[in-house]
Order: structure tokens, then C-alpha cells, then sequence
């Protein structure tokens, strides 16, 4: 699946590498763990987290994720931002919690590992 | 390629700004020589979490990669405090990381693990009061290794 469909159907609002939103989608990893993340998620994974501060775009790009979704209405910070942009990093946020957002991404069919890599 | 390729790239201690950095070339070098992505990720881990480990405890440090046939090499030396107790510190879930550390989603005790479970061989120096030494090696074979 498309970034670009999860956006529209979630809602999403999209703060930077919006014009990267053609990104393929290929699995989901939430947690606000930087360490857990770089443990296990995946390339092509949509992040969910709640972290606005800078190193979330290292994490993204080192670990090629398809995207970073800031949940609870959080904003990214300004250097976040200015990163992202820098790194092609494609930031979106939602008002909504990290169970909602992952919900509604599962019922679109987005699946998460089995958290073993 | 035979000889081995080696570059080394320095840390500041306690520069969140920066973190990730050194990271970021070895992944990018180790994707020009061309290696399979599964020994990428793990020498990626590796050199995160010794990054972030300087950035969070020690004044400064260096990273060096060495890439040979059929090794990928990470060393990572600082100038820091020193680890009191190796063995506590690679259990999972073991940190001294500070409140604003862990409120970023660091300090949460899976550094070295991480460090030690994408490392076929691993060392750790450490010296109270002068600094830690983190050498770590992933090896590689058949295709994806070196071209």
C-alpha cells in the first residue's frame, strides 16, 4: 500500500516529503523506544511514536522506513523538521493515539512483524 | 577488493544534534562497496548503538570501520567514564542513562544488547574513569560478502 492512501485514510496531516507519499508501505512498528526500533523494525515500515526530538530522522533513514506518524497531536520539532526535509523523510502527524492510529492502519491491511529480527 | 577499506569518524560526547552521524557514513559506505543488506543492518545496529552510547556518556570518541573480505570491523573507543560493571551492563533493561536521556526514547537498556546480538564476535574494554572500547565484527560469506 501507498503512503499516499494511508494518509487519506487516516487522515493524516503531512509535514515534510510530501512529495514522497508514492513510498510503498510494507509493515508497521510502534514504539517510542529508539533502541527497540532500530532492533526490529523494518525497511519499508511505517513508524508510529510520539517522539518529536531530532534523532527520530536518523533512525528512519538508517533504518529505511517508509514514513514517521507523530501521534496525539504532537508537532515535530523545528530541527526535526528542517532534518526530515534535509533526509527526505517523510513526517505526517494525527491528533490520534498510538492504538488508534495502529487500529486503523491494521484494518487497511498494514501488518507488523512478529518481533523476532 | 582485497585489501581491507578502513575510515574513522569522531563523536561529541553529548551532542543529540549530531547523533546518528557516524552511523549514517557507515551505512553509506558499506552500500557503495556494494554488501548484501542483511550484513548492512547489522554493522548499521552496531555503529548506532556505540554512537549513541558516546553521545550519552563520554566526552568524545571515534568510530572506525574496517571492511575486508570477509569482515565487517566497528571499533569504538571513547574518552568517558568507563563501565563499572560489563556484565550488568549488557543485560537487557540495564541502564544509568539520566531522566532526560530516557524521556528522548534512549537509556532503555537495549544498547549493548542490541550491539551484541548483530555481532558474531564482540569486546569490551573498559576502564573506570578513562573510557570503553567496543569492538565488535560481523562476518560475512558467500554472496553479499565483499564483491
Amino acid at each position: 500500500m501507498r503512503l499516499r492512501e494511508i494518509v487519506e485514510a487516516l487522515g493524516l496531516e503531512v509535514r515534510s516529503g510530501g512529495h514522497l507519499l508514492d513510498k510503498e508501505v510494507k509493515g508497521g512498528y510502534a514504539s517510542d523506544l529508539l533502541s527497540d526500533v532500530m532492533a526490529h523494525a523494518k525497511a519499508g515500515d511505517l513508524w508510529i511514536t510520539l517522539q518529536v526530538h531530532l534523532n527520530i530522522v536518523a533512525v528512519a533513514t538508517l533504518n529505511d522506513l517508509a514514513g514517521i506518524v507523530l501521534v496525539n497531536g504532537r508537532e515535530p520539532e523545528e530541527v526535526t523538521l528542517r532534518k526530515a526535509a534535509e533526509e527526505g523523510v517523510v513526517l505526517m502527524v494525527s491528533p490520534l493515539s498510538t492504538f488508534e492510529v495502529v487500529g486503523r492502519l491494521y484494518e487497511l491491511g498494514i501488518r507488523g512483524g512478529d518481533g523476532s529480527s | 577488493m582485497n585489501a581491507a577499506y578502513s575510515e574513522t569518524f569522531f563523536i561529541e560526547g553529548g551532542d543529540f544534534s549530531r547523533a546518528g552521524a557516524a552511523a549514517s557514513r557507515v551505512k553509506q559506505i558499506l552500500k557503495e562497496i556494494g554488501l548484501d543488506n542483511r550484513y548492512i543492518k547489522r554493522a548499521v545496529v552496531i555503529a548506532y548503538e556505540a554512537e549513541i552510547n558516546v553521545v550519552s556518556y563520554a566526552q568524545r570518541g571515534r568510530l572506525t570501520l574496517t571492511v575486508s573480505p570477509s569482515r565487517i570491523e566497528i571499533v569504538v573507543e571513547d574518552e568517558g567514564p568507563g563501565i563499572e560493571d560489563i556484565e550488568l551492563a549488557m543485560q537487557e533493561g540495564y541502564s544509568t542513562a539520566s531522566d532526560w536521556i530516557r524521556e528522548m526514547g534512549f537509556g532503555a537498556g537495549m544498547g549493548l544488547p542490541n550491539i551484541r546480538k548483530n555481532s558474531d564476535e564482540l569486546k569490551i574494554d573498559s576502564r573506570l574513569g578513562s573510557g570503553t572500547k567496543v569492538t565488535a565484527e560481523v562476518r560475512m560469506e558467500g554472496p553479499g560478502a565483499v564483491p
